[in-house]
């Protein structure tokens, strides 16, 4: 309390809140919560410069500050916008907003194979959200799609570049979390492709966070690999003592077995503690871990369905706060 | 005749080397700069002149140059984009092969005003031999002391060196440029912090073109509000034209800004006519991202007053009846050419060039590309052309840098003006193949004497 920082006032969708300078008009909307929030499949809050590139947060900024009302002329990328004191953002109740996202989600799917049904991530995935709230029925596109080659990164990791919406998420993780840059985004338009140079794998103790960040099937984890559908695994909270992480993770299982371990991630897909490969690989023993009990999965996919419905109530930290 | 400001001496010969430049007044004007001019006199001259950027934003550059932040101890930065990549137009090129002391006297001024220490040329790679120019012109720069420490006393220092790029359109975009220059991998910073505050290596930067720094060496030799007495309004002082396509005598042309459309392209000092006396079909103006005009409105406004080659006038009636001056390529088509072969080939070239950073551009660009490909070809579908539009729209400004823009500008025009030739290609399938629309049909006429 020894410095009272002086916040400004947003309003997004006609609802108003009181941030902190320098937010961005995206946590913003995630501060209120609800139908306000925009999707976003390439913004990662924890990750350094990530966010811009997706455009499916894209808003209607109608008034930019209190002393400068005039709208924006285009619109914006919430999770890279900051807010001003008086703006006034529309997400759900712009038009624009609404025509110009289905625009990105029809061309997002151009390119995509859509092979939910052999991919691992479906349940879990972000575009299969998106595309299921604000994608059309059908494509227009009737050209053949973009494709590559599968390629195993490292001991533990498929890449399947076919499925990448190059949201680089995996090329900051990398960047960030390791000492050496090991992968990048090689050519560009639409025949870019996440790799290593010269098919070098991904080596690194913490490598493995690439799957969770990445919001589609791109980066699978080559131990869960056609294992089961997500939704016919339990998720519960475990944790364990280890030397490298947090150790607190999610373990899915089926019956008594553990399939697989996976960071916990929050309601928007973001992991806030990474855990160490040797947690998510090789810990698949139930003596490894302790479990705490179930995980409350927190969103609105196919991947919370009949999982725990009734169990403990959601935590909302605005709830509680207010 | 109108005047020339940048090309006068283009023709004396040896003008490329040290001695004769100088001889023709050259390093005249970083000579008065040094000697009786502060820094801030310097960008008061560049804004009475009213000089606008020449790159094709047109954005004025001595408020550029104001924006430039200026904290204690953090060096700033003077970038000159010469990665000029934009199909149809080649006036950099021209004047940095012919001329290249002029661009660096520019550097000198613009990097003097702004108080900068290092700059940068960022050349596009295809233009290794002018980067040799440049690199011996520079190293001349150094032996007659204009470069280097405390230049001819004025206790000013500025090291100049060229960097080139490795062939890629994108990094034309000033923030991409300035990633890599970094080294990176050339994708368009998000905006803001826009580079005047946070520019190469965080620090404050300004990029200019090539065009526009040398236009600060007349500014400063005769006087900001000399140079905005030549032009037309708010378009002041002269422009390079490229011109190319259809016309008797392509090349570079500088015009003193306000000149008639129909001047430069029928004007005996300039293009010369159309090419084997056929007629005008329509006009790029301003590099291949400007919108296409249709002969009917190349040379004259909607409104029927004549159009002039200047900023205001080439956008008048907005796109729905007008385009931009842009570069400054201007590209002539005549009766012959076919609109949607023309429009596939500009798709083909952005979905080439897109960066692959954000959605819409890396994937858009690749569609359009194929849509026109099979129009162009004879497979087109009636409701392709609606799609295109479709895809066009929904690029359109949501993109991270104007490069989306550029690719949905000219199809998005071809389609509002040259519809009929696009439905004569799904209708006509075999006729596309064999011959082009061209003004065979004399539909288009029709439309101008109805």
């Amino acid at each position: 309390m020894s410095e009272q920082i002086q916040q400004i006032k947003v309003t997004i969708d006609d609802q108003t809140i009181m941030v902190d300078p320098g937010t961005s008009i995206l946590s913003a909307a995630r501060q209120i919560g609800g139908n306000v929030v925009p999707p976003a499949m390439c913004f990662y809050s924890s990750l350094k410069g990530s966010g811009g590139k997706c455009r499916t947060c894209l808003v209607e900024v109608s008034a930019g500050s209190e002393k400068d009302p005039r709208p924006m002329p285009k619109l914006v990328a919430s999770c890279s916008t900051n807010v001003m004191d008086g703006m006034i953002v529309k997400n759900k109740t712009s038009d624009r907003v609404i025509d110009a996202r289905k625009g990105v989600v029809e061309l997002l799917l151009i390119n995509h194979p859509l092979d939910c049904p052999v991919c691992d991530q479906a349940g879990e995935c972000s575009l299969q959200d998106l595309a299921f709230e604000h994608g059309a029925s059908h494509s227009r596109y009737e050209f053949e799609r973009r494709e590559f080659d599968q390629i195993d990164i490292g001991e533990y990791i498929k890449l399947h570049m076919t499925r990448c919406i190059l949201c680089y998420r995996c090329v900051y993780i990398a960047n960030q979390l390791t000492d050496n840059r090991e992968h990048g985004v090689l050519k560009r338009g639409d025949a870019s492709e996440i790799g290593t140079f010269i098919e070098n794998s991904l080596d690194n103790d913490f490598i493995g966070n690439v799957i969770d960040v990445c919001p589609v099937g791109a980066l699978t984890d080559k131990t869960f690999r056609f294992r089961s559908r997500v939704w016919y695994t339990k998720p519960m909270d475990a944790s364990c003592s280890c030397g490298k992480c947090s150790g607190n993770a999610v373990v899915w299982m089926i019956g008594d077995e553990i399939a697989r371990v996976t960071a916990r991630k929050d309601k928007y897909g973001e992991v806030k503690e990474f855990i160490c490969n040797d947690c998510r690989f090789n810990k698949k023993e139930l003596s490894d871990w302790k479990i705490e009990g179930p995980r409350q999965i927190d969103r609105h996919s196919v991947i919370s369905a009949n999982h725990y419905e009734k169990a403990a109530p959601i935590h909302t930290p605005l709830l509680n706060k207010a | 005749m109108s005047r020339k400001l940048l090309l006068n001496n283009v023709h004396v010969e040896g003008i490329h080397t040290y001695d004769v430049y100088r001889k023709n007044g050259g390093y005249a004007a970083v000579e008065k700069a040094l000697k009786s001019m502060t820094p801030e006199e310097v960008v008061e001259e560049v804004k009475k002149s009213g000089l606008r950027g020449r790159g094709g934003a047109g954005f004025p550059t001595g408020m550029k140059w104001s924006f430039i932040a200026k904290p204690e101890g953090v060096p700033r930065h003077f970038l000159c984009n010469a990665d000029e990549s934009e199909p149809g137009t080649f006036k950099d090129r021209y004047l940095m092969e012919k001329i290249p002391h002029l661009l660096i006297e520019g550097m000198i001024l613009s990097s003097f005003a702004l108080g900068c220490e290092q700059s940068y040329i960022y050349i596009r790679g295809e233009y290794m031999y002018v980067l040799r120019i440049l690199e011996k012109a520079i190293a001349e720069a150094y032996q007659n002391g204009w470069l280097g420490k405390n230049i001819k006393g004025s206790g000013f220092n500025l090291d100049l060196s060229v960097s080139p790029g490795a062939g890629a359109y994108i990094c034309g975009e000033e923030t991409a440029m300035i990633e890599s220059l970094e080294g990176k991998r050339g994708n368009p910073r998000m905006k803001p912090p826009f580079p005047a505050i946070q520019g190469l290596w965080q620090r404050p930067t300004v990029v200019n073109n090539v065009e526009t720094i040398c236009a600060v060496v007349p500014i400063v030799n005769e006087g900001g509000e000399a140079y905005a007495g030549v032009g037309i309004g708010r378009s002041a002082g002269t422009k390079l034209i490229s011109a190319g396509g259809n016309i008797n005598k392509p090349g570079v042309y500088e015009i003193e800004m306000g000149i008639t459309v129909e001047e430069f392209i029928y004007g005996d000092q300039y293009c010369g006519g159309i090419k084997n006396g056929k007629k005008l079909k329509a006009c790029v103006p301003g590099g291949s991202s400007v919108p296409i005009l249709p002969h009917y409105l190349v040379c004259k406004t909607a409104e029927g007053t004549d159009r002039l080659m200047s900023y205001e006038s080439l956008a008048e009636g907005g796109f729905a009846t007008g385009s931009m001056l842009g570069s400054g390529g201007f590209i002539v088509y005549d009766e012959d050419q076919c609109i949607v072969r023309n429009t596939w080939n500009f798709a083909r070239f952005y979905h080439h060039e897109s960066c692959g950073q954000c959605s819409p551009c890396r994937e858009g660009t690749g569609w359009m590309e194929k849509v026109l490909h099979r129009l162009e070809y004879g497979h087109g579908k009636i409701e392709d052309i609606d799609l295109l539009w479709d895809i066009q729209r929904k690029i359109e400004g949501n993109t991270i840098c104007p490069l989306g823009d550029a690719a949905a500008w000219p199809v998005a025009a071809a389609i509002r003006h040259f519809r009929e030739e696009f439905e004569w290609h799904v209708k006509e399938p075999n006729a596309c193949m064999t011959r082009n629309y061209g003004l065979v049909t004399e539909k288009i006429f029709e439309k101008v004497n109805a």
